[in-house]
């Protein structure tokens, strides 16, 4: 639909904070913040508004009210939301349908505020983080398949639809996910939903050493098992998980298996003997567990009320353990996911000096690095998200085409963007 | 060639024809810098056989620091450049221009490393996309998107075209697929997007460069995911007494939670015209016939293959046979994969469209379908990427006769603008290139498309990447050519299309 071009609503423009409940009313305030050059603040409902770097923002456009699911076809297997549609929602419709979001969406609310905050999906889309069915099923932007947005000319732009094959023109779907709402104001968003496996179970092995860790979790994703999730915990982190068929306390590395009953059961035996398991060294989930175990890996639960910055590493796996041993301090906390090149690091302290190590270590092993959770002290000057000169460059030209005024969340990845 | 505008040719180029091809000579070795005519014949078109047209030069670079001089050097002189990679796209997104440099990719044939425990292969992109299988099958590895030209067609070009295949329901389409690339943009700047680890730093751009058909950079480095291959494969062939049943079929299996490999659909004609092309057992007599595969571990498929034949039943399946062996396996699929030569046979040309549509409306689009074929007096059959909603009609007419062409482009366009209209694409794997370019504005409005130009204009502010392709020149929604086969007589007749 074009756009009217004179589109009046009842907004005072002399408020600071925005909440919106229609796309014209979205619209409005972006073409009023363009025309005037004022930065908006993209909110959701601030479940990740701290990730990112501190920014100046005259005024806020919230979107907790622009919510509420526009169209779910089960038998087409997608969703189509309002962005500021809560990700709780989204899931107990999907539930009645047996269905889910694949990507298992984090929950950064036990790590920032010691409740399950699951966010909005516009947020999760924003952000671009996923769960530990990453390397099974790809990330959050792979399960986008369309959008409608407001760009910051206040123009109305879409991209995708809902059908999971389109090549019709560029995929804005992918350079949007993970923009942390830098590029587009996201109103309505069309995500694929799968089907919720029949059952699964998780393999435990009682272990407490990363480099035998990452030896497991490396022969099981090269495995015909075929897992949906591969972690480490070490000792310490052992006694976060009290469940009935965990026969012990310290660290562990569990294996995901999902899929119909009789098949569960099949891979699982011969996972377990195809890494050499003897009876006394592993255990097996049952779904409940199941389900409770790797809820709280996609929740962060062991950094709950945690006090440490946070720090997420990707790097591929043949490196993680170099990674972890280069980093490795006496206040260092850690849990491996994603079958070992996912590492989430909490540090007690952090300064510029630890910060450029991490850096330059997770450089010369092929991966990146994101400041999760940072002391308020520290935040101003860090760097939150790695780029190289070149990307940076790149990432300029792109953020001018989509918001050539530098409107949304100015500076919030990067100086300058 | 026909009427299809394309961007004004520059004159002043063509004049410079000699300084062109010895400046690049000494950019690159000059034996890599064709000129004469009959250099330049095998690159006059793609896949897209329709539309021809000669380039000013082809360019066979061999490194990277070659790519990026080429595209400098053209840059700085304004010079229009067309990437090309093994030339099977079939939207003529390779199609020359006449004052254009072809940079053929040719010579960047190599797999550069395979890496078992990251699970991924680093590739040059004119390697063919099943040479990447066949370089990790031995450790019982495979790379999933499975175009059906996979046996030509570039993994450069994959990405490019963001290339599906018959298991992309199951295992997602390259883009689902990538890792990374190095990509050279038009002012000869090289950069890596993504790597060996997952996601990455930053802005997508690897997932903004996948499908962007070569406006954007030239590709010269592909890390592709590989996956450990399924146990066991197996794959039913089911008969329906109407195309409806056969459409609940698939909707029910999905909404049960199976996840096929593959599930094709195709209609009674094709099923005929393929049955007797290639004996491969079809329930002739069925209105249509759906082949549905699993992949996983033995208990698995069997459990999958046990809830289908149930769904199927239900849906008053008229014959169901499964697969015992993988031999059986094949034969089902070799009908199927025969569906283009066997369409050969029935009529003096065919068109192959590209449209994708929510799953549950096929039906209703394979109506419309038949409303048009009797409208436009010309036969159809009809095959159908069902687990993903990827229709392919091949409409059959007599090139000799002009007014058939025009029909069958007439009919062509029709369905694809239906296919937006219940809710699906333009095009669900061949991409768009020149042959749906116009059609864009049924699937777009202006500030859509002026978005996407803006940020073709911010990587390339002369438009000089692959110009005239995706883009409608004309404000026009015209109807284009399509997949055109004479006497079945594809550009490339020994590779499968389906």
């Amino acid at each position: 639909m074009e756009e009217k071009q004179n589109f009046q609503t009842s907004l005072d423009f002399n408020q600071n904070i925005f909440k919106p409940s229609t796309r014209e009313e979205i619209v409005e305030i972006v073409k009023n913040c363009y025309k005037k050059s004022v930065p908006l603040e993209i909110s959701g409902l601030q479940s990740k508004n701290k990730i990112g770097r501190n920014f100046q923002a005259e005024k806020t456009l919230d979107l907790s009210n622009y919510k509420g699911i526009i169209d779910y076809k089960p038998e087409e297997l997608y969703i189509k939301v309002k962005a500021g549609t809560p990700i709780s929602e989204i899931e107990e419709a999907l539930k009645k349908n047996n269905q889910q979001l694949a990507f298992e969406p984090n929950d950064f609310g036990y790590l920032f505020s010691g409740e399950s905050n699951s966010g909005s999906i516009g947020g999760v889309v924003a952000c671009n983080f996923a769960g530990s069915r990453r390397f099974k099923v790809g990330s959050v932007r792979d399960h986008l398949l369309g959008f409608q947005g407001v760009n910051g000319k206040g123009e109305t732009i879409k991209s995708g639809g809902t059908v999971v094959k389109n090549v019709t023109g560029y995929d804005l779907c992918k350079i949007l996910s993970g923009s942390f709402g830098t590029l587009t104001i996201l109103t309505e968003i069309s995500i694929k939903v799968l089907p919720k496996p029949e059952t699964s179970k998780t393999l435990i092995i009682k272990n407490p050493h990363v480099k035998k860790a990452l030896n497991y979790l490396g022969q099981s994703l090269s495995s015909s098992t075929d897992p949906s999730g591969g972690v480490f915990y070490p000792d310490y982190f052992g006694k976060n998980f009290i469940l009935n068929d965990l026969t012990h306390d310290g660290g562990l590395t569990g294996v995901r298996i999902e899929g119909p009953m009789n098949s569960v059961d099949q891979r699982i035996d011969r996972l377990s003997k195809e890494l050499d398991l003897i009876d006394n060294e592993f255990s097996v989930l049952d779904s409940v567990q199941t389900e409770i175990f790797w809820n709280k890996t996609k929740n962060l639960e062991v950094f709950k009320n945690s006090k440490s910055n946070l720090i997420r590493i990707v790097v591929p796996i043949s490196e993680t353990l170099q990674v972890i041993q280069k980093l490795k301090k006496d206040d260092l906390n850690y849990f491996i996911d994603w079958g070992g090149s996912l590492i989430w690091m909490a540090f007690d302290h952090l300064n510029s000096k630890i910060l450029s190590e991490i850096k330059e270590i997770t450089k010369i092993h092929q991966g990146y690095y994101t400041l999760i959770k940072i002391e308020d002290d520290f935040k101003a000057s860090a760097d939150i998200f790695t780029i190289d000169p070149i990307k940076y460059k790149i990432s300029e030209k792109i953020k001018k085409s989509f918001d050539p005024k530098r409107i949304f969340n100015p500076g919030k990845m990067y100086t300058g963007i | 060639m026909s009427s299809l505008q394309m961007p004004k040719v520059d004159s002043s180029i063509l004049s410079k024809k000699d300084k062109i091809v010895s400046d690049i000579g000494r950019i690159i070795n000059p034996k890599n810098v064709l000129s004469h005519p009959d250099e330049l014949r095998p690159f006059e078109t793609d896949g897209l056989t329709a539309y021809r047209q000669m380039p000013l030069v082809v360019v066979m670079p061999e490194t990277v620091k070659e790519v990026s001089n080429i595209l400098k050097y053209c840059n700085d002189n304004k010079v229009k450049v067309v990437p090309r990679g093994a030339g099977t796209g079939l939207s003529g997104g390779s199609l020359p221009l006449e004052d254009c440099v072809l940079m053929a990719m040719g010579k960047f044939n190599k797999i550069l490393e395979i890496d078992y425990e990251n699970r991924c292969v680093v590739t040059q992109p004119c390697v063919t996309n099943l040479a990447i299988t066949h370089a990790v099958q031995d450790k019982g590895f495979y790379y999933a998107p499975d175009p059906s030209s996979q046996i030509a067609c570039s993994i450069g070009g994959n990405v490019a075209e963001n290339s599906g295949g018959v298991h992309s329901l199951k295992y997602g389409a390259t883009t689902n697929n990538l890792l990374g690339i190095e990509v050279v943009l038009m002012d000869g700047t090289i950069t890596k997007f993504g790597g060996k680890a997952m996601d990455s730093e930053g802005y997508d751009f690897l997932g903004l460069m996948t499908g962007s058909e070569g406006l954007l950079g030239v590709i010269t480095e592909v890390t592709v995911k590989i996956l450990k291959s399924p146990e066991i494969v197996k794959a039913a062939l089911i008969g329906f007494p109407t195309i409806e049943d056969a459409g609940n079929c698939v909707a029910e299996i999905i909404a049960e939670g199976c996840i096929p490999a593959g599930m094709e659909i195709m209609d009674k004609a094709l099923t005929k015209a393929t049955n007797d092309y290639s004996k491969a057992g079809y329930p002739t007599d069925a209105e249509a016939m759906m082949i549905v595969e699993f992949d996983g571990t033995e208990h698995e498929v069997e459990a999958y293959i046990e809830k289908a034949k149930q769904i199927a039943e239900k849906n008053n399946s008229s014959s169901l046979k499964v697969s015992k062996s993988n031999e059986e396996r094949l034969k089902f699929w070799a009908g199927r994969k025969a569906a283009f030569p066997a369409c050969g046979v029935l009529a003096p040309d065919y068109m192959c469209m590209d449209g994708s549509i929510p799953r549950g409306k096929l039906a209703e689009v394979l109506r419309e379908i038949t409303r048009l074929s009797k409208k436009y007096d010309l036969p159809v059959a009809n095959a159908f990427h069902a687990g993903d909603g990827n229709l392919h009609p091949l409409i059959m007419f007599d090139a000799n006769d002009k007014n058939s062409l025009k029909k069958c482009e007439d009919f062509g366009a029709d369905i694809l603008k239906y296919c937006v209209k219940v809710g699906g694409a333009l095009t669900g794997e061949h991409g768009v290139g020149i042959e749906k370019r116009e059609l864009m504005c049924e699937a777009f409005n202006d500030k859509d498309i002026q978005q996407q130009l803006t940020i073709k204009v911010a990587l390339d502010p002369n438009s000089l990447l692959n110009p005239g392709k995706v883009y409608p020149i004309l404000r026009k929604c015209a109807e284009e050519g399509r997949v055109h086969v004479h006497g079945g007589k594809t550009k490339f007749p020994d590779i499968p299309r389906f």
